[in-house]
């Protein structure tokens, strides 16, 4: 069994892309699409990575990020935030909030396979 | 002479095309059924001398075999390719493969290249656009909702075009996945494109003190009883009215609002409206009939209730100082309009009426009868240049077939229409839109 990727996005065809993409590189990947109860679900499933998408309903990516970074268990727990705005501010947020890595859509699915691998120790 | 790695599958065309058989040709060229097989693969590249004697056994110059019309995928394909950032490792474009590729799976060569043309497509409308982005929430909800349909695009595109072995369930779902994402993003662009026309703007994200006084009369149908009444204060219409609005617009609105009492004083519209369904519409025949200037018969016009027409109204510059909208010709919201408007053509020649048919660019092009005229504002002196202004009255006619019609767009960043001679800058559409 390959190592455990939770994936926390509502679009469901980005959904199923990386699912994709991530299942065939060896990924047991995991998804949720609410951020409401997300950091709950992350504590729950102690996955090995988290890429968390930053515009979610119930709860921002950025609220979700926090939480989990003001936990013990989840403190160093590797995060790849993703966003659809560009903007500084975002990345700066992300940053500050404790992301481990940041990327903005439209990614391509090779960057996206890297940035999970590196924060999985590939 | 050059020959690319395709030279196979145009030899698999041409033999096609000519209804000969793979063992036929094989047997006039001399070499076995299953060796031709792996050269129109190609599987195996091909000499010389060999290819002359399929050339001449299949009747064709050794051109048409050795040199293809591919050229342009693969150009396509290296672009998208180079767009990856250069991304590098054992997930990189196998570019040494490139001729392959195109050769084995033409269609989905080009599908990804188009795929590629589109993402970059958007790309530009979002740059486009990302100036306004942080400071209008609508704008930010629809471009958001544009780029999750082009990252998932994106990916699907490049996972059924770089996965060799996706098994067909998957294959199916990412094609399903492919059009519907195809129609968020027609469906987000129409959202985009309708925002900017300022057809669907909603009064929360009115931007400027003109359109703060355009939309209080939008609301009204541009009849504002209190106005036509004998006794007007304007300053206590203008207090009521827009009392909630900005300073700049509560100014705005007193210019318009005493234009308005002054149109309503002097054309009656009792009276307007009788003479005008009396058979004497012509806007020209109505000003002499009445004793006006022929501008403040168009703004009447458009003041009839629940009349169904457009008027713009342009200062010596060009800049638009009122809008009315009318379904089927798009008015700009910010900066100048389509340079081919009548209205710019009645600006350059003041006190000639301008009469035209024009043809809104878009989905549905749609026609519009046009007045137009300009005139001097206020008083005109012998040491000072005039004040001029032109005003155009639209009113929708799609039967209209009058002399040459027309064509015409909004403005030309939301303009389709790609040839144009008075095009000053690109559009964010193409025809796709």
């Amino acid at each position: 069994m390959g190592k455990h990727v939770l994936l926390i996005e509502d679009e469901p065809n980005i959904i199923e892309a990386i699912q994709f993409i991530l299942s065939r590189d060896g990924w047991r990947v995991s998804t949720h699409t609410d951020g409401a109860d997300a950091a709950a679900v992350v504590r729950q499933m102690a996955p090995d990575v988290v890429v968390l998408d930053v515009m979610l309903p119930g709860r921002s990516g950025f609220e979700i990020l926090q939480e989990l970074r003001g936990d013990a268990a989840t403190r160093t727990l590797p995060i790849l935030m993703l966003t659809a705005k560009s903007q500084g501010r975002d990345r700066e947020m992300a940053e500050r909030y404790g992301a481990s890595q940041f990327m903005t859509k439209p990614f391509a699915n090779t960057e996206i396979l890297a940035s999970v691998r590196a924060l999985g120790g590939f | 002479m050059a020959r690319s790695a395709l030279t196979g599958s145009r030899i698999r065309e041409r033999r096609a095309l000519s209804g000969v058989k793979q063992a036929d040709l094989a047997r006039l060229v001399g070499i076995s059924a299953s060796y031709l097989n792996l050269i129109e693969h190609n599987r195996r590249k091909i000499g010389e001398g060999m290819l002359r004697r399929i050339a001449e056994a299949l009747g064709v110059d050794v051109a048409v075999l050795a040199e293809g019309a591919e050229a342009a995928l693969l150009d396509g394909l290296r672009d998208a390719a180079a767009g990856e950032g250069g991304v590098v490792g054992p997930e990189r474009p196998e570019l040494e493969r490139i001729e392959e590729f195109v050769g084995r799976f033409p269609g989905w060569a080009g599908l990804l290249v188009a795929q590629h043309g589109r993402v970059g497509l958007l790309g530009r409308t979002v740059e486009a656009l990302s100036d306004r982005m942080a400071h209008d929430p609508y704008l930010s909800s629809s471009l958001h909702e544009v780029l999750s349909a082009v990252t998932s695009v994106r990916s699907t595109a490049t996972i059924l075009t770089d996965t060799e072995d996706i098994e067909p369930e998957w294959r199916a779902r990412f094609q399903r996945n492919l059009h519907q994402d195809a129609e968020r993003l027609a469906k987000g662009a129409e959202a985009l494109v309708a925002y900017l026309d300022g057809a669907a703007v909603e009064e929360g994200t009115l931007a400027a003190p003109q359109e703060e006084v355009e939309a209080w009369l939008d609301a009204r149908g541009w009849h504002v009883p209190q106005l036509e009444a004998a006794a007007v204060k304007v300053a206590a219409a203008v207090e009521e009215g827009l009392g909630a609005t900005s300073a700049s617009a509560r100014r705005i609105a007193e210019r318009v609002f005493t234009r308005y009492a002054e149109d309503a004083r002097r054309l009656p519209m009792p009276a307007f409206r009788a003479a005008a369904a009396a058979g004497k519409g012509d806007p020209a025949r109505l000003a002499q009939l009445f004793g006006v200037d022929l501008a403040m018969v168009l703004r009447r016009f458009a003041a009839v209730p629940d009349a169904r027409v457009g008027l713009v109204i342009c200062d010596g510059a060009g800049a638009l100082t009122l809008r009315r909208a009318v379904e089927g010709f798009a008015v700009p919201r910010f900066g100048a309009a389509c340079p081919l408007w009548p209205l710019y053509q009645a600006l350059s020649r003041p006190m000639v009426p301008v009469r035209a048919v024009v043809e809104m660019a878009g989905r549905v092009p749609t026609r519009h009868l046009v007045y137009a005229i300009c005139q001097p504002v206020g008083a005109v002196g012998f040491d000072a240049p005039p004040v001029l202004e032109a005003t155009m009255l639209i009113v929708p006619d799609a039967a209209a077939a009058v002399g040459v019609v027309q064509p015409v767009g909004p403005t030309c960043r939301i303009c389709p229409r790609v040839e144009c001679q008075a095009r000053r800058e690109p559009s964010i559409l193409t025809e796709e839109f």
